[in-house]
């Protein structure tokens, strides 16, 4: 090796870099020699936990991820399932979590942007985004500014590329305070027969850069990424990449343009750690070697060095590999949509990655020990804290203010102001808007196909019991799918947890998996695509670290044969109200503890798979055929707030029986239990004796009518009244 | 009908457009790509559509405004040709001097997508004729800059001359240009939409085409397409 380093490389070195004695020593003994500068660096994002899912990966495995209509699970760059009619849904969420408090703008911006990426690189149109978000308390003078740098970063970026953004979900707690969470979700759909993969083939076949060029731009993000805030973290600025919509437009016309012909052998995005995670894994993954010249790769900025290029995190660039003859062709398409392209390499037989620039090489890294030898850590895990028991509740407030205080509060709060800043009908397949139905529900193009698309998590069922948090997450998901009448296919997972080298959060983080795995079985449900997110930890200026909630997002997709069947939460008029599923009134950890009692305890409602599938089953066979007109799922603030929000969508108001339930009213109306639908009928004596049949437990609320919503204390609430309550917050908390 | 629809890069809502026409039509709109010279022969509508043409880099249609395409397009107008340009389109069609007044940052300074109600101003129009004057209807807006503005003496003259199109208005057509809620960007006199002189150039802010199917919530835009192909059949 000739090639000069800026530094010696040594232990100390790879320290800076974040590899630990162990891991470097590996380094050593897999080159014989010590690596370069840039050879390191290479080492040194490779087996980042962002890349290298060196905490996580032994509890990956555990989860299911098969299934018949499962054609590409976790491994590639997104999921891929069958949908019909010839047609797959590719779709994968993934965070930008460390970025979006740096940066809250350009973070969500190029959280979006990647996660497109990771879906159109496997030969799909994207069709909608989701996002998943989470801030700290709204009280903290920093939310704002974070809540309002992320809002118009996801649109900003979704609204110019042109995909709709369609559904999400936001909550605040004091634990994301310093450390916010985006999860950002696309969904494509592409022809099974030409779905694009990134195993690279064929020797001497020519590697292709396309997109933007390559700056200094998010140099070590994977690196940043991948450890604790502390109070400097605003300094780490220039390692948040900068996103450019108008170019992934383009990017995404090309090589849709590009992927109808038959050039293709392989494609990857270069997301994280750039042109060293793409290449590295294209050829690893195909048993190859690949040689790449950087002095062919387009530079946005002079004299750049192997070891810059190589770690840049440059958005909106593509590497792909061409069957050999195809080069002209390819490059009239991106010379059309004006759009770099260059040769930058080939692929070899060496088994090794080469990288040369101006005449010297600059690394020389064999692929197979990069990857096989890459660490894997079963980290020590700890027993997490367990909740309080409940106090005895007394409820000092009743149920009517009590429900007024949950619509108004944070989490319950509408979110228009958020989704109205989200191009949500763009492409004109938007079935069901944000807000409108359980999940969102898109329309396939020239099909009768619908996707029902739903993220879900309650990160504070997850601190309480990490194991059931885990397992309501998937079941949530399944469950707002179901409502709408969608068959749910599969999710993808983003999980969001401390840091991993605290026993405790590990102990969450394998809790929570051994939940969603339990769920995802139960509900023939599996886990298709997915993201890891550690180290997401806030350093106080007195040295402690505080760790988020643990926080498993998961984005679930459902199918509708006939997208016409789906039903919204709208409330209709001259209905019975049904509420099915158990009733027990359980109160811990709800919504209705928090924000009346103030009061973070208790064990989350129990939550029984069996009756889950039942329940959700029943409901959806109703749904298919006409019976239920209209349904919500009961989650947030128990079958009280799920009533008061069909009254809200809807036209219509609904007049509420006194339950004849044995329980204290509160828990009756605010009680989180799962596996729960409030559904609308023409018939609730008829709904009543089906249910019976189906061993699914069925009762009368009420009826629907009139213009607002009348408790059982006669007590009527106006619609208005409800909607200004419910739409205040958001305004007030961000157009002062 | 003949309709081409031109396609910028960075233009986004070209599909739903087809959508929208080949649903009145029956056949699908050609596309034409902005580096062509020449309109596809036989053209009866040129549509300009939604999205973000260069990135809105620079102003929202500026670049486009210079396209290749544009010359062929400018010489269609003289010759009395129908264009409607929406959203960006509009944006386009102001930049290129073939609409009066400009489209600024919404008054909030922020992305805006909902549904709005528009109220029909002339209905002896190709694009509204399907319409009478004054109905109201639903349509779902998505900018960040479709703040209607010219000077004075244009917004008289575009007034006393009857060209404007549609104005933003509230459920039973009230008119309030001082109420973010029904006049959402804050246009100058509520202005959704204007016409040229001879009336047969249109550029409106909202999108008719994302609600021409009761799937997707609505057929109130319905009637621009279904009156344009009775106007321009042929």
């Amino acid at each position: 090796m000739s090639a000069k380093s800026p530094r010696p490389v040594d232990a100390a070195l790879a320290r800076e870099f974040g590899l630990t004695a162990e891991e470097y020593d590996n380094v050593l003994s897999i080159m014989g020699r010590t690596p370069t500068f840039t050879e390191l660096g290479i080492f040194s994002v490779m087996w980042s936990e962002h890349c290298s899912y060196k905490s996580s990966r032994a509890f990956l495995k555990t989860l299911p991820t098969k299934a018949p209509w499962v054609i590409h699970g976790p491994g590639e760059n997104a999921g891929v399932v069958d949908i019909g009619h010839g047609l797959a849904a590719i779709f994968k969420m993934e965070s930008h979590n460390h970025p979006s408090f740096i940066e809250p703008y350009q973070g969500a911006a190029t959280g979006v942007g990647g996660i497109l990426r990771d879906v159109f690189t496997m030969g799909a149109r994207p069709i909608a985004n989701l996002n998943a978000l989470r801030f700290g308390d709204p009280n903290n003078p920093q939310t704002r500014r974070i809540v309002d740098g992320v809002v118009r970063g996801v649109g900003g970026y979704g609204n110019c590329v042109g995909v709709p953004t369609v559904g999400g979900e936001i909550n605040f707690h004091p634990a994301y305070d310093g450390n916010p969470l985006v999860n950002a979700m696309t969904v494509g759909v592409a022809r099974q027969d030409r779905i694009f993969l990134s195993a690279a083939a064929g020797v001497g076949n020519p590697v292709i850069y396309v997109g933007s060029k390559t700056g200094r731009d998010g140099i070590h993000g994977a690196t940043m990424s991948s450890s604790e805030f502390d109070e400097d973290a605003l300094a780490k600025r220039p390692t948040v990449q900068v996103g450019d919509p108008f170019v992934e437009k383009l990017l995404i016309e090309a090589c849709l343009e590009l992927m109808a012909t038959d050039a293709i052998v392989a494609i990857q995005d270069m997301g994280a750690a750039g042109l060293t995670s793409s290449s590295v894994e294209m050829a690893g993954k195909g048993g190859v070697g690949i040689d790449l010249d950087l002095d062919h790769v387009p530079q946005r900025e002079r004299g750049m060095t192997a070891y810059e290029m190589m770690l840049s995190e440059s958005q909106e660039r593509m590497l792909i590999v061409l069957r050999p003859d195809r080069t002209e062709q390819a490059r009239a398409i991106f010379d059309k949509w004006e759009l770099d392209f260059a040769v930058i390499g080939h692929l070899t037989d060496t088994g090794n990655i080469v990288i040369r620039h101006k005449g010297e090489v600059e690394a020389d890294i064999p692929l197979a020990p990069l990857a096989d030898q890459a660490p894997v850590y079963h980290r020590p895990t700890a027993p997490a804290r367990k909740p309080l028991p409940m106090e005895p509740i007394i409820d000092p407030v009743g149920v009517e203010q009590a429900l007024i205080r949950l619509i108004g509060c944070p989490d319950l709060a509408s979110r228009a102001w958020v989704y109205n800043q989200y191009d949500s009908t763009v492409g004109g397949q938007t079935v069901r808007r944000p807000g409108a139905a359980d999940a969102a529900i898109v329309k396939v193009e020239d099909t009768e196909i619908g996707l029902a698309l739903t993220t879900d998590c309650t990160p504070r069922y997850c601190r309480a019991n990490a194991k059931l948090g885990g397992a309501q997450a998937v079941a949530e998901a399944w469950r707002n799918i179901t409502a709408t009448g969608a068959r749910p296919l599969a999710v993808t997972d983003n999980l969001n947890f401390g840091s991993p080298e605290k026993p405790e959060v590990m102990g969450q983080f394998v809790d929570a998996i051994a939940g969603m795995g339990e769920a995802c079985r139960a509900l023939d449900f599996p886990v298709v695509s997915g993201n890891v997110s550690l180290y997401n930890e806030t350093r106080a200026p007195d040295g402690t670290s505080q760790s988020i909630l643990p926080t498993p997002a998961i984005g679930g997709l459902g199918v509708l044969e006939d997208v016409r069947r789906a039903v919204g939460l709208e409330m209709p008029d001259g209905c019975d109200i049904m509420l099915l599923g158990e009733t027990k009134g359980q109160l811990g950890q709800s919504i209705w503890l928090r924000e009346i009692l103030g009061a973070q305890d208790g064990e989350p409602p129990e939550l029984d798979l069996a009756a889950e599938r039942r329940n959700g089953d029943f409901v959806r066979g109703l749904i298919l055929d006409g019976t239920i007109i209209a349904c919500h799922d009961v989650a947030d603030g128990g079958v009280l707030v799920a009533v008061t929000e069909m009254v809200m969508a809807g036209q219509a108001g609904c007049v509420l029986d006194a339950p004849q339930s044995g329980m204290r009213p509160e828990a009756f109306w605010f009680g989180e239990d799962q596996s729960r639908y409030v559904v609308a009928v023409r018939d609730g004596q008829a709904l009543a004796t089906l249910a019976a049949k189906a061993g699914v437990p069925c009762r009368r609320l009420g009826h629907s009518g009139g213009q607002g919503l009348t408790l059982p204390s006669g007590s009527t609430i106006s619609k208005a009244r409800l909607l200004a309550v419910h739409s205040e917050f958001f305004p007030r908390l961000m157009d002062r | 009908m003949k309709a081409a629809i031109v396609v910028f890069p960075g233009t986004n809502r070209e599909r739903d457009m087809a959508i929208a026409l080949r649903g009145v039509t029956g056949r699908a709109p050609a596309m034409v790509w902005h580096r062509e010279t020449a309109l596809p022969a036989g053209c009866d509508l040129v549509v300009l559509p939604g999205g973000f043409s260069y990135g809105d880099y620079l102003r929202c249609g500026a670049m486009a405004a210079h396209a290749p395409i544009m010359a062929a397009i400018r010489e269609f107008a003289l010759r009395g040709g129908h264009i409607l340009g929406v959203c960006n389109g509009f944006q386009i069609l102001t930049e290129a001097q073939l609409l009066p007044g400009a489209l600024l940052r919404n008054a909030a300074l922020r992305f805006l997508s909902q549904d709005c109600f528009l109220r029909v101003e002339r209905n002896d129009t190709p694009f509204t004729r399907h319409w009478a004057k004054g109905d109201v209807f639903r349509t779902p807006m998505a900018h960040g800059d479709g703040n209607y503005i010219a000077s004075a003496d244009t917004i008289r003259m575009l007034e006393d001359t009857d060209r404007v199109a549609f104005r933003y208005v509230a459920e039973d057509g009230r008119v309030d240009e001082g109420d973010p809620q029904l006049n959402p960007n804050g246009s100058m006199n509520a202005i959704a939409g204007v016409f040229s002189e001879n009336l047969r150039v249109c550029g409106m802010m909202p999108h008719p085409e994302d609600l021409v199917d009761p799937l997707m919530g609505g057929e109130d835009g319905k009637p621009l397409f279904t009156g344009l192909v009775e106007a321009l059949v042929g």
